[in-house]
This record gives C-alpha cells, sequence and structure tokens, in this order.
C-alpha cells in the first residue's frame, strides 16, 4: 500500500487566499450599487473596465513575464482595480485608467515581487499617481445626479471646507451638504467613497466573515473623530464637526477598505492601533492645515512604509515570559 | 460559568462521532510483536535478552539506560526470534526492535513488590513505576517515574490530569473515563501521593458531558475537581491546559513544575494504577482505531508492538486506492505512517485513516498577510515572521521571535488561508537551532 507522507497538520481550514478576495468584492457591492445610482452608469463601467484590465495585467505578467504556467488568477487584481476605481474621478478618460493600472498592478505590486510582496497599497500607488499626472481630470468633480443637469462640475464637501470655510457649506447651492447627504452618499466625490451608508454595510459583512483587521478602522476613525471634536469644540464657526470628518471625503473608503489591505497593514493588534493611530494624526494635519483638502491617500501611503517596523516593534508577549520579552 | 480556555487556536472538525459511542474492546493477542527499544523519549533502552530466549507477557526484555529512559517490557508470551533495525517513524532515529513470536496464551510477569499503594512509600512506588516502563501515554512519551521524582528545591503544589482530548477523532481518554473511572481515580491517588500533592484537577472539554458526569461521580468526596473545559485545540498542550485551568503561565523553557503543576495523560494514570496496584508493566494500552478509511471504527485495548497492519485488520479498511495516508495519532499533530508494516508503540493513542476524499488538497498561495496565524497561536508567537527568519537561516533571530516556545500545535499551518506548511517549517528550524547551539558549545 502506498500511503502519503505528508506534514501535519492533516487537516486543513477550507478558507483560501481566493475566497479572502471575493469576500472583499462581494462587500464592495453595496458601494458599487450606490454609486452607480448616484453617478450613473458611466460610474459602473469604470469600475468593470479598471477591474478587467488589472486582471488582465495581472495574468499577462505572471504568465508571460513571470513565466508562470499554472498561475489562477488570486482575485487580488480584481479588488486592486475596484478599489482603485472607487478612487477615481467621473472626469478620468480610458487611457488614463490604462496608466493608472499600469502604476498600481506593475509598479505598487509586481515590482516588490507580487501578491504580499508589496509595501504599499497598490489601488492607492494608481491613484496617486494619476493625481500627480492628471491632476485636472483627477479634481474635477461631478455633482450627483449630474446626468439630471446642464452644469455638472462641482465642488465636494471638502474642498468647499478648505476654500470657503465651514459657513458655506450648510448653504451651498448644487448639492445639499449635510449629515444625511454624507451618509447616504448624494455628494460629489470619488466614483466609491461618497456613501458612508454602503461602505458600512460591506465592512459589517467583513467583520461577521472575519475577514478584516477590524483594530485598525477603529483607531483610525476614533483619532480623526477625536482631533476634529477637539477643534470644533475651540471654534465651531472656523472648523467642522467630528461627523462631518469622518463621513466626507474618503475617510470611509480609507478606513474600512484601504488601510485594511491585508498586505500593506501590521499583523498584531497592537500594531494596528499604532498604524491606526499614525493614519487619523496625519489625514487630520492634512484637512486641518495642509494644502491638500483630502488626506486619506496620503496617510495611508505614509503608514504603509512603517509596517515592516511596525510588525517588528508591536510584537506580542510570547506565552511564559514577561512584559519585556525577558525569560 | 464561563468555561475555561486559553488564547488563541483553532476549531477543526471533531469526527469523534466515528468512535466515541464504541465500548472498548480487547482485541485477539497478536502473533507476532516489535518492541522498540525507544518506546520513550530519550536513549533507547538496553537489551537485555537474546534470540532463542524464552518471554512472559510483562518481562522486561530492555533496561533503562540512563536518567532519561524507560525499561521495555514483552507484551506477549513467546520466544524472541530477532534483533532488526526499524526506523521509529516518531523519533525519527533507526533503533533496535526485538521481534517476538508469540508461543501460547499469557504467562504473565508481574512486578514483585505491587499491592495496596496507601502503604508504600512514594520511593517504593516511583521504583515500581520505573519498573513497569510508564511513559506519558499522551503521545510525549516522557518517562513518568522522572516527573514523578520532585526534584530536591522544588515542591508541586497540584496535580492536573489531561483528559481534554483535543486532537480530532481520537475518543481513548473519553472512552477509559467512561469504563474505568474508578481506577483512574485510583491512579490519580497513587500519583498525589507519590509527589505529596493535596489537590489534583482534571481538565475535560465540553464535548464529553458523559466523561465529565462518570468522573464527578468518581472523584466525590475526594480532594480531585474536574474541571470543564472549553472545546478548542490545542487545549490540552500541556501549557494551554496549566492556563486553562490555574491561570499561571509555565515560564519559557521552563517545565509545568515552575509553576507548581505537575501533568499527567489520564491514560498515564490508568495505567500507574495497573503498575501498582496489580503489578502489570506496561504491555497494553488503548487505542482509537478511526478515521474515514476504516470500516468499523472503535476503541480498543492492544498489546504494544502490534504492527499497524494487524491492528488495522480487526476494523477493516476501505479501498486501498482510497486511503491517502495512515497516522500515528490525531490530524492535528499525528506522525504518518511511511508503511503499514511498521509496530506501534507507548505513545499510540490512535491509528488515523485519512481518505484522499478528506486529505487536505490545499492550492497554495503568497502569503497576504492576513494575521491568522498570529490570531491562532496560543503561545503568541508571529508564525509569518518566524517563518521568513528560518527560511533564511536567521536562527539567532528566529530564537529571539521565539522559535524555541513553539509548541508545534499546527493551529497555524491549519487556519493559514495560503496553504503555507508554516509550522512543518518550525519543527525543522528547531532541531537545526538545536544541533547548530550543541556545536557551539563544543
Amino acid at each position: 500500500m502506498k500511503l502519503n507522507i505528508a506534514a501535519a497538520p492533516h487537516v486543513r481550514s477550507k478558507d483560501n487566499v481566493r475566497a479572502v478576495m471575493v469576500d472583499v468584492l462581494i462587500a464592495l457591492i453595496p458601494s458599487v450599487i450606490v454609486s452607480t445610482w448616484v453617478f450613473g452608469l458611466k460610474a459602473l463601467w469604470i469600475m468593470l473596465y479598471t477591474m478587467v484590465l488589472a486582471e488582465a495585467m495581472e495574468m499577462f505578467i505572471m504568465k508571460v513575464l513571470r513565466k508562470q504556467k499554472d498561475f489562477k488568477p488570486d482575485g487580488s487584481a480584481s479588488v486592486t482595480g475596484l478599489l482603485l476605481a472607487m478612487n477615481l474621478s467621473l472626469a478620468v478618460n480610458w487611457w488614463q485608467i490604462l496608466i493608472g493600472t499600469f502604476a498600481a498592478i506593475v509598479l505598487g505590486k509586481h515590482v516588490y515581487g507580487g501578491l504580499g510582496k508589496n509595501v504599499f497599497n497598490p489601488a492607492l500607488v494608481g491613484r496617486v499617481f494619476m493625481l500627480i499626472s492628471f491632476p485636472v481630470a483627477m479634481t474635477t468633480w461631478y455633482r450627483p445626479f449630474y446626468y439630471k443637469f446642464d452644469t455638472i462640475t462641482t465642488a465636494t464637501p471638502l474642498a468647499i471646507l478648505k476654500e470657503k470655510g465651514v459657513s458655506t457649506l450648510a448653504n451651498w447651492p448644487d448639492y445639499a451638504i449635510n449629515l444625511k447627504t454624507l451618509f447616504i452618499g448624494t455628494v460629489p466625490g470619488s466614483i466609491g467613497e461618497v456613501s458612508a451608508l454602503a461602505l458600512i454595510i460591506g465592512f459589517i459583512y467583513l467583520v461577521v466573515r472575519g475577514r478584516i483587521k477590524i483594530w485598525i478602522p477603529v483607531t483610525y476613525m476614533s483619532t480623526v473623530f477625536v482631533i476634529a471634536s477637539i477643534f470644533y469644540l475651540i471654534d465651531p464657526a472656523k472648523y467642522a464637526s467630528p461627523l462631518f470628518h469622518l463621513f466626507a471625503g474618503g475617510l470611509m473608503l480609507g478606513a474600512l477598505f484601504m488601510a485594511t489591505d491585508m498586505v500593506t497593514s501590521p499583523m498584531t493588534v497592537k500594531g494596528q492601533v499604532i498604524f491606526g493611530l499614525g493614519l487619523g494624526l496625519i489625514t487630520m494635519t492634512i484637512r486641518l492645515f495642509g494644502g491638500y483638502p483630502e488626506g486619506v491617500s496620503f496617510s495611508i501611503l505614509i503608514m504603509n512604509a512603517l509596517v515592516p517596523l511596525i510588525d517588528i516593534y508591536a510584537k506580542p508577549r510570547i506565552f511564559g515570559t514577561t512584559r519585556g520579552g525577558k525569560k | 460559568m464561563a468555561l475555561l480556555t486559553f488564547k488563541g487556536g483553532v476549531h477543526p472538525p471533531e469526527k469523534k462521532e466515528l468512535a466515541e459511542h464504541k465500548e472498548i474492546k480487547v482485541l485477539p493477542l497478536p502473533e507476532k510483536v516489535y518492541i522498540y527499544t525507544t518506546n520513550h523519549i530519550g536513549a533507547p533502552a538496553k537489551i537485555i535478552v537474546e534470540p532463542g530466549q524464552k518471554v512472559k507477557t510483562g518481562q522486561k526484555i530492555g533496561e533503562a539506560n540512563g536518567f532519561i529512559s524507560a525499561n521495555i517490557h514483552s507484551s506477549v508470551t513467546g520466544e524472541v526470534v530477532e534483533i532488526v533495525k526499524m526506523t521509529n517513524a516518531a523519533t525519527g532515529t533507526k533503533n533496535d526492535v526485538v521481534v517476538i513470536q508469540r508461543t501460547g496464551e499469557d504467562e504473565w510477569d508481574l512486578i514483585p513488590n505491587h499491592g495496596d499503594y496507601t502503604k508504600k512509600t512514594p520511593q517504593e512506588i516511583i521504583e515500581i513505576v520505573k519498573e513497569a516502563g510508564i511513559v506519558g501515554l499522551g503521545g510525549a512519551m516522557f518517562p513518568s517515574h522522572v516527573k514523578m521524582s520532585i526534584p530536591e528545591g522544588k515542591k508541586a503544589e497540584y496535580l492536573i490530569i489531561n483528559a481534554a482530548e483535543c486532537e480530532p477523532y481520537i475518543t481513548i481518554d473519553n472512552r477509559m473515563m467512561l469504563e474505568k473511572s474508578k481506577e483512574i481515580v485510583k491512579g490519580i491517588k497513587i500519583v498525589m501521593h507519590t509527589i505529596g500533592v493535596e489537590k489534583a484537577y482534571i481538565g475535560i472539554e465540553n464535548n464529553k458531558p458523559e466523561a465529565i458526569e462518570k468522573m464527578k461521580e468518581a472523584v466525590s468526596g475526594e480532594p480531585i475537581e474536574v474541571k470543564v473545559l472549553k472545546t478548542k485545540y490545542p487545549q490540552g498542550a500541556e501549557k494551554q491546559l496549566i492556563y486553562a485551568i490555574t491561570k499561571k503561565e509555565v515560564p519559557s523553557g521552563g517545565l509545568p513544575l515552575d509553576v507548581g503543576a505537575v501533568v499527567f495523560n489520564v491514560s498515564t494514570t490508568y495505567a500507574i494504577y495497573e503498575a501498582v496496584e496489580k503489578g502489570k508493566p506496561l504491555v497494553e494500552r488503548g487505542i482509537t482505531l478511526t478515521g474515514e478509511g476504516v470500516k468499523n471504527p472503535g476503541n480498543f485495548i492492544y498489546r504494544i508492538g502490534t504492527l499497524a497492519k494487524d491492528l488495522l485488520e480487526h476494523v477493516g479498511l476501505v479501498e486501498e486506492e482510497k486511503i491517502d495516508r495512515i497516522l500515528y495519532g490525531g490530524p492535528m499533530m499525528g506522525i504518518p505512517l511511511p508503511s503499514i508494516d511498521l509496530p506501534t508503540f507507548k505513545g499510540n493513542n490512535a491509528l488515523t485513516v485519512i481518505t484522499k476524499e478528506v486529505a487536505p488538497k490545499k492550492e497554495t498561495f503568497p502569503c497576504i498577510r492576513c494575521s491568522k496565524c498570529v490570531q491562532v497561536c496560543p503561545i503568541n508567537l508571529m508564525p509569518f515572521l518566524l517563518k521568513m527568519q528560518v527560511e533564511k537561516r536567521e536562527y539567532d533571530k528566529a530564537m529571539e521571535y521565539g522559535l524555541m516556545d513553539c509548541i508545534e500545535c499546527g493551529s497555524c499551518s491549519y487556519a493559514c488561508p495560503a496553504g503555507l506548511e508554516l509550522v512543518k517549517t518550525f519543527k525543522t528550524g528547531k532541531k537545526v537551532a538545536r544541533a547548530l547551539k550543541g556545536r557551539a558549545k563544543k
């Protein structure tokens, strides 16, 4: 009788990387639906186009350039593609997206060695690459339900806050800016960032499925909330409310889906808390004092660079040792 | 009351239902037995018989050779045929094996001064246990007499009986508790008397409600308490068990005795009872023959040294092409048999036959740093980081990251969605690191 001699354990969980990626895609479905409702079919096409491009590029790199003949798509490129699309303005065109996807998949991922090896969130590498390369298209914002109007562009809530001050927010002529519209998502912004509600539904799905490093969004959003509250209490006429900061711009998308990218975030609870704190501090520094209205992408990329260090310093206490690791 | 447990761990399918309701049956005597000189961890026993010599059941055929070593005994009445070399899959070394052909029914060679334990000093009991060649029957096979001899300057405060049986499939400890509860309690009292403790705890996972009831009944009036543990792998790992019951952590690199605990497997206490009160050396024990590849899984008493093939004949195997692997032990920490013609040894609490259908065929991916391994590690290691260090052969760094603290439970490999061989890397890494350390000392 021929017996198999394999390494223990001889039973393995049914979990696999592809299932993780599929769950992330499922969690993004509510946001895709809201985005299509607010920004029309064009938004849907951009998201599908970017996903297909990303998968095609990954296939080409793996099969042709890296000669891995038996490579089967693991879904990670689709996740990168979809998240990149969700971080884009409706004003970008097809070749700009092509270049952005190239930046994400090639410069953001495969130059490091592919899945699991990249330091920076690939979708954000693509996004920042496009923001620098195509500043006009990337900061031209379509108003919600633009397809019903003649003048279609407008300013985002965070841009209005930065340029015109907190008093203008309440009586902006193009669309209503209040906590309700910010929560539901009927405001201008990147394709997938507008609806806090849809993103939170997706987040809950990931929590239930145990697919998310939950401490990152918790500390990130708490830090933003606390800093915004302090400034709001000092001068409510000058600074926006903490809830506005939570629901406006890319914070929800960034905190729930970009910062929690498994590859580019810390592994231990302690590390995730440090990561979230850093993200909150940098985001609020940029939002309150920086030149850009929004700081989520930059804060995530900056903190990504610190992850290897955080992982080493935030090691948990080994069982049977004292706090300092002494035996 | 909240169930006692530890941090981390996994929930593999339990599969206890295959054999948990099957009463223990005594198997017919084998025709031939193969007794390893390494039926324990430590130095191999020194063989004291020659081919052609007649031996009785329980007769000593090998003597403990060193401080950590144990006696071995013939498990049948018959004649020594030959002494051959065979690879012991558990220790990975090639050792002498005494082959004995059975010639008739049992004629016992009992330990002479056995009897009522209350009339014996601890030292006398330790002598009997040593004579009987008893080792840890949970699988570790550490000589019991060594564990029972508390070194000077140390003091045992309590005895913990490991009846967690957290490995999937295996049900023999459960059945032993249901069918031999009185003998087990007696064994526990013998150990308590020997190591001089006033208190003992029996840790049982809550997936064995009948055993919990039975043991509670059996210990009433005794200074022994049944502790119900949460069903979670590796609840029966020594450090995790001690932590669950006492909330004390065995220091890194230390022994249970450092926190005042002495841990014995429940089947070991039964063997101690048999040796001390009945004078029987350790030549038979309970085993679960189970797995999807077995036709009639069940629990049995068998003679140590029986070939796996002969044991499995009693339960019947499914078609050969359906069988993937056969394990000494359960699926989480079990050791695969390279061949069905290998003998069993004292630590064998189960033979699990895994079919191709249930064997893992996991697609492998690169590590996506999902942190599952960090979450499940009961020792709080960072398996992904550790694996990187071992693969880079940075053994100093790996040891700094706790390589030697790894208990090899396999939870990380079980949980890994990328299908990576984490625990396998650590097992190899530990061996290499130990060898390097040994060389550095010279």
